[in-house]
């Protein structure tokens, strides 16, 4: 039994604690809940396509690309974590581009061709990167996947066109796909599972198929 | 978020006549951090104008030698573009030490410049912040300050600016190019263009309302070993706790600018005069007028290193 006295100071402690992880981990990480919307909705036509398919759409001037994959595509691989660009989670590829898919609204890309997990492969055909990373266990619940699985391809396809990464020794040198290099690029996909050594085995081997 | 009418403006002269017949409009172009601040209703707009069909993509060869880099210019477009890996390989450092790789080939140029500050007291609605609402006080200062501004700051706001693109192009002497609703043109050295919080922090540029960046230009290249280096709580997607930016010449001379410590880009004339006495010298007039807290005074001993690491590096 700890006694009144070790009580009231593992109360003050974990009191200062909470404080300190409200006043700052909470907004960082973005895991406050969101204002409700608010104002009479104005909405607004857009047309792109994806996965190869072209759809126009009557939207919410205020929906994002990933709500309009989501909830009006029904295509729900995509997924929605923290929704403030700082997880991953939603990342699918806009014109070959990687890009975080809860901070673009959905307006602003008119004419887009949007791949999404669904789009690289499914059961049937698994896109290799999909099948490098079921067998190296890329993933625990697999909730992140999607997003790594989109950001990885991208990053390889960056790779491959020069793009520079922050630990590129020689910024105008021909670029590499190391262990170094794989881990600094998809550093914009969280997986809180932990299975990032296995998402590095995966993406190794698709990129030396590829080479 | 807060409901809001829509426009495409097709032409930096479109955007800015938009801006002036809606006082309440933002401008809209990578998004990736109003639309942030707009789910958590910290900024409110009536309309937005999207700019991104204006053009404003390209980075082209100035008459002066330099470069001319469109307001759109995505960052990582930027950080890859050959012209600035060669010549200014400082502001591809510092872009690619931001951010991530999504939010890069998203993000802008002039949105870069012109994020807003990170301090979670902003982010945080629950609590004071005279930067979000003006007159309701500053909780950052007696708070959780670790991450915030040592020097420029006020009695009303002790935050950062979080770029490191800007710090960059500040020790480049890049010039900001803008249209106002008017119509006329301006160019602002980018030094010029955040202001320091005095007694409104709402404020962070000098901008008008309804200004819109429409280039960023780069003077003539002025080679040296040019270094951006980034301390950071994690390796990688972290913003800075504190951040240098040099480009050190032959003879030793040197530019210096900081990132983390201020609520804009700063660099001080007098620590490049004292450069040649070490780094000591440099940061005691870097920081001359700092102010820091008691969680944040760890910032001062961390340029102070940081600069004498990227020194030596540089003469190595």
């Amino acid at each position: 039994m700890p006694t009144p006295r070790e009580l009231d100071m593992n109360r003050r402690d974990l009191m200062v604690v909470a404080g300190a992880c409200a006043a700052f981990p909470a907004t960082v990480t973005g895991t406050r809940a969101q204002p409700a919307p608010s104002g009479k909705p104005v909405l607004s036509e857009v047309s792109f396509s994806v996965n190869g398919q072209s759809y126009q759409l009557e939207l919410d001037t205020r929906t994002t690309l990933l709500d309009a994959l989501r909830e009006h595509l029904h295509l729900t691989g995509t997924k929605k974590g923290c929704d403030h660009g700082q997880c991953g989670a939603c990342t699918v590829l806009v014109d070959g581009q990687r890009i975080n898919s809860c901070l673009t609204l959905a307006i602003m890309n008119p004419g887009a061709e949007v791949t999404t997990i669904e789009g690289l492969g499914g059961v049937e055909n698994l896109h290799p990167m999909q099948a490098a990373f079921v067998k190296h266990d890329g993933f625990q619940c697999g909730y992140c996947t999607p997003g790594q699985i989109c950001s990885g391809v991208a990053v390889l396809d960056e790779i491959k066109a020069g793009v520079p990464s922050h630990v590129s020794a020689d910024l105008t040198g021909a670029m590499a796909v190391t262990e170094a290099e794989i881990r600094e690029r998809m550093s914009g996909n969280i997986c809180r599972c932990g299975a990032y050594s296995n998402i590095v085995e995966a993406m190794t081997e698709v990129a030396g198929r590829r080479a | 978020m807060r409901a809001f009418s829509y426009e495409k403006a097709a032409s930096p002269a479109d955007a800015a006549a938009a801006a002036a017949k809606h006082p309440e409009a933002k401008f809209i172009a990578g998004g990736t951090n109003l639309l942030d601040l707009m789910k958590l209703q910290i900024e409110t707009p009536a309309h937005l104008i999207d700019v991104n069909g204006v053009g404003l993509d390209k980075i082209e060869p100035t008459s002066e030698g330099g470069l001319r880099i469109g307001a759109l210019v995505r960052n990582t477009a930027l950080a890859a573009d050959e012209r600035v890996r060669r010549d200014y390989a400082v502001l591809s450092r510092a872009l690619l030490a931001g951010a991530s790789g999504q939010l890069r080939n998203r993000a802008t140029t002039a949105g870069n410049l012109l994020q807003r500050t990170r301090c979670p007291y902003f982010y945080d609605t629950a609590q004071p912040c005279n930067k979000r609402q003006p007159g309701s006080g500053c909780s950052a200062i007696g708070g959780f300050s670790r991450q915030l501004a040592v020097v420029g700051v006020s009695d009303a706001c002790i935050a950062t600016h979080p770029s490191d693109m800007a710090v960059a192009m500040r020790v480049l002497d890049a010039t900001v190019e803008t249209v106002k609703a008017d119509r006329s043109t301006r160019s602002i050295p980018v030094g010029e263009l955040h202001r320091l919080p005095g007694k409104a922090p709402d404020l962070d540029t000098i901008l008008d309302k309804g200004e819109l960046i429409t280039a960023v230009t780069l003077p003539k290249p002025v080679g040296g070993t040019q270094i951006y280096r980034k301390v950071r709580d994690r390796a990688s997607y972290a913003f800075a706790l504190i951040s240098v930016a040099a480009i050190v010449q032959r003879d030793g001379s040197a530019r210096i600018a900081l990132g983390g410590v201020a609520p804009k880009p700063w660099r001080v004339g007098k620590a490049e005069t004292e450069i040649g006495r070490g780094a000591k010298a440099a940061t005691d007039a870097l920081l001359a007028d700092a102010r820091p807290t008691h969680d944040n005074a760890f910032k001062l001993p961390l340029v102070e290193r940081t600069l004498g690491a990227v020194l030596t590096q540089a003469r190595g």
